[in-house]
């Protein structure tokens, strides 16, 4: 039996649960799957806050050229000048919906410094926004009575004649597949930090909605720009930016505060990107503390640790031993979030009709080159209820579709061929390892042309090992190594799309530095490229950036 | 180091009952039994099935009892509880059923939240910007909505475990805390305004009178969202608002008179 609705949303985190809501409220047959429970998504790692203008002081107009500057000139800024001027609109509504943002002393919600930011203007929860959020969404959705399959896992899109009708997905706890047919499927799956090793991101952002749309048609856009994010623990654990935005430095083995030689009028706030490669030259050229570096919060008092950060002040005793009280922790760059995704416009439209995208997984651009930090959660609601709205509006507009049966058991046997695969002697887990530590090593911080092409290379290698390896697992009920496959998969493709465009933009921009073209080239490179999936390969193309009244300009921090 | 774990298997697709399974494998010093698992998964049996994403004790998917107690994997040191080289034994959370391995299934767990009508109840439409709260109030309430739902006070909630034990349908089992400190977070809240029906619903039957204050909830929670505490807070705003005429609320006023006119107990 296949199942049918008007908006079939993939991925249940802030994106998705936004674009399902909104969705729902005009009226349209709405559903999520998500192969987590909703309050499992990786948004919930969302430590810092969430950007907008609400000062008086402030305007929309400011933070949108700080997204812009952050964005090294390549964000659009037609989507920029939307995503601040209706950024209020949606923190007032979270508050609305119950969120617990911290507050001034006449009761209005308050605002942290961050980086890249010449005015403070993002709104916390102490240091679990991202968490808080996620579960007033969650809050909403049930209220709302929206219909979650929870831990169903989307294999592929249904694409006939050109558009999108729907997808594939897996109930995870029988192993059962299942059709599903919709008029509009909005994906919202997050971000591939996974690709990577180490990252910041949990194990399950393993870029499934990027890789499903990339395989259907949809362009990819913007993949060269990973961001590293300056302050992690040794396993990638996250380090809000938060702890500099309360004022916290960052020091050397020498015990100077080295961002004032690489951004003296931001220093700690200088972009991610800045403050990321200038950490990693420090360590580079000797003057780390055993690979890393040291963020000191000390100065900043007991009370306002443990009122302001204290998730990571807990962590940092877990995971590094160390008393943010007392001490220092050690601290270095880890791969954080994609600023690439499946191309939109600024209502989540996608080139694949039928296809709308909306958070991390999307790129509409507003984060361009590199992504100011409390952008990101605000991207996921603004863009998650603007999708949400547009889809169901498309929704109305096109006849149900009339999704065969059979495409079950074609896919049904793709996977049973996975099963049935004999022991090839290697391993997901070692493919996995092997990708994560190529992209860090070639396409991180730092790439040149010969490292780009040795990734390149690496990659496709990977790629034939991954026909043929296998599971022992053969399972039915909850087999987590079918789905550590198949999400292998998923981020193979990206990678090579990934390793793949960096190639082209000989510049450096943004997140991208190319040691070989250390320089920004507006001549050439004020464009995106565009990545589509071939059979043979990805294939490049570019587009414009739209320039509505920020001239590009040096880039000081 | 050598970690060794005893862990409880469960295949419903086998048709043979849980056993349990030992693993002795070598670990960095500082490995989570997360990271342990983890690790068994790579090395040495694909097949065992646990939830698990955020490595960071924020998306509460790898809770599990672990020597005994409910906790979560990924904030748990093997090193903290296995001094001396000991075997850890690894279970799934209790009073779920099991899906599989340490794959508890948390529907009952989530038909509990919901019965608390888990959403903000405004009074009328909001005002045209946010709401101008205390910051003093706001804080604690972040403590409280810390939870990130996963599930340990539940697993080790005595009450609910005596009530399942004595064949009692899920359905008509104690709220249990975690439900009943996210009800806490809306009568907390001064934004919301259906304190009068909620804190009658919670006085009743399955409520905020069936908790015995064992404090295993409070021992368990790795949030310290302390949902006892929550649970006696509600209790509380339900006798300010005159909700008596429940036993645990007789009770507890008896109690009070008791000792006010004769100083004994």
């Amino acid at each position: 039996m296949v199942l049918t609705h008007d908006v079939l949303v993939i991925g249940a985190g802030l994106a998705g649960m936004r674009a399902a809501l909104e969705a729902r409220r005009k009226g349209v047959d709405v559903a999520v799957l998500s192969k987590v429970h909703p309050v499992r998504s990786h948004s919930t790692q969302a430590q810092g806050g969430i950007n907008a203008a609400l000062g008086e002081d402030d305007s929309w107009e400011k933070h949108s050229f700080d997204t812009v500057k952050g964005s090294d000139f390549l964000g659009d800024q037609d989507s920029i000048e939307i995503f601040c001027k209706e950024a209020p609109g949606d923190i007032i509504e979270l508050e609305h919906m119950g969120t617990v943002f911290g507050r001034e002393e006449d009761g209005r919600i308050a605002q942290r410094p961050f980086g890249g930011a010449a005015f403070p203007r993002t709104c916390y929860v102490a240091d679990i926004t991202g968490q808080v959020l996620l579960h007033v969404l969650h809050e909403q959705i049930l209220q709302a009575g929206v219909r979650v399959y929870e831990e169903w896992f989307a294999t592929s899109l249904i694409v006939e004649d050109g558009v999108c009708r729907g997808a594939l997905a897996m109930e995870i706890r029988s192993g059962q597949l299942q059709a599903f047919s919709a008029k509009v499927v909005i994906m919202a799956t997050g971000g591939l930090g996974r690709v990577y090793e180490p990252s910041t991101n949990s194990l399950i952002s393993t870029g499934d909605g990027q890789a499903l749309a990339y395989r259907a048609g949809a362009a990819l856009m913007d993949t060269e720009f990973v961001q590293y994010h300056p302050t992690a623990l040794r396993n990638g654990i996250l380090m809000t930016e938060g702890a500099r935005g309360e004022g916290g430095y960052l020091l050397n083995s020498k015990g100077e505060r080295f961002m004032e030689k690489y951004a003296p009028k931001m220093i700690e706030l200088a972009s991610r990107d800045v403050v990321s490669r200038a950490e990693q030259t420090e360590i580079d050229e000797g003057r780390g503390v055993n690979g890393f570096i040291l963020l000191d919060l000390r100065h900043l008092g007991r009370e306002k640790i443990l009122e302001r950060l204290p998730q990571i002040h807990e962590l940092a005793m877990d995971i590094a031993g160390v008393d943010s009280i007392e001490e220092p922790i050690p601290i270095r760059p880890s791969m954080h979030y994609f600023m690439g995704g499946i191309k939109t416009d600024v209502d989540g439209a996608t080139l694949l009709p039928g296809l709308y995208a909306s958070g991390e997984c999307a790129c509409v651009t507003v984060h361009g080159a590199n992504r100011l930090g409390g952008n990101s959660l605000l991207e996921t609601v603004v863009f998650g209820r603007r999708s949400g709205a547009a889809a169901a509006e498309y929704a109305g507009g096109v006849p149900a579709g009339n999704v065969s049966e059979a495409l079950v058991s074609q896919e049904g046997d793709r996977i049973k061929a996975v099963l049935d695969r004999s022991d090839s002697g290697d391993s997901v887990a070692r493919i996995r390892m092997e990708m994560g530590e190529t992209m860090n090593r070639y396409v991180g911080m730092f790439r040149n042309e010969e490292g780009l092409n040795t990734a390149v290379a690496k990659i496709a290698e990977l790629k034939e090992r991954y026909k043929r390896v296998g599971v022992h697992d053969r399972s039915r009920v909850f087999n987590t190594s079918l789905l550590f496959h198949l999400e292998l998969g998923n981020m193979l493709d990206l990678a090579e799309a990934m390793a793949f465009a960096p190639l082209h933009r000989k510049e450096s921009r943004g997140a991208q530095f190319r040691v070989d073209y250390p320089q920004r080239d507006d001549e050439e490179w004020l464009k995106h490229v565009l990545v589509r999936y071939t059979p043979e390969g990805p294939s490049l193309d570019y587009s414009p950036v739209t320039i509505t009244r920020w001239q590009p300009e040096r880039r000081v921090y | 180091m050598e970690a060794r774990l005893r862990v409880r298997r469960f295949d419903p697709e086998s048709g043979e009952g849980a056993r349990y399974q030992s693993y002795a494998l070598e670990v960095p010093d500082y490995a989570t039994v997360l990271e342990v698992l983890l690790q068994i998964r790579e090395e040495l049996d694909d097949s065992l099935a646990l939830r698990c994403s955020c490595s960071s004790a924020i998306c509460g998917s790898c809770a599990m009892r672990i020597n005994g107690q409910a906790r979560l994997a990924c904030k748990t040191k093997v090193s903290a509880l296995a001094v001396d080289g000991e075997e850890i034994v690894v279970e799934p959370v209790g009073n779920m059923p099991v899906i599989k391995d340490l794959v508890a299934d948390m529907d009952p767990f989530w038909q509990k939240v919901r019965a608390v009508e888990p959403w903000i109840q405004p009074k009328g439409p909001p005002p045209e910007r946010e709401y101008l709260v205390p910051h003093e109030v706001m804080r604690p309430l972040a403590d409280v909505m810390a939870c990130i739902m996963c599930g340990s006070c539940v697993s080790d909630c005595t009450v609910l475990e005596t009530e399942l034990s004595l064949g009692k349908p899920y359905e008509q089992t104690f709220l249990a805390p975690a439900a009943l400190a996210k009800a806490y977070r809306f009568v907390g809240d001064p934004r919301d305004d259906a304190d009068a029906e909620r804190l009658l619903a919670l006085s009743r039957l399955e409520g905020i009178w069936d908790c015995t204050r064992c404090n295993f909830c409070l021992e368990v929670c790795p949030k310290t969202v302390a949902p006892m505490d929550q649970i006696l807070a509600l209790r509380r705003k339900a006798i300010e608002q005159g909700h008596e005429e429940y036993l645990g609320a007789r009770h507890t006023l008896e109690f009070e008179k008791t000792v006010r006119e004769s100083s004994w107990l």
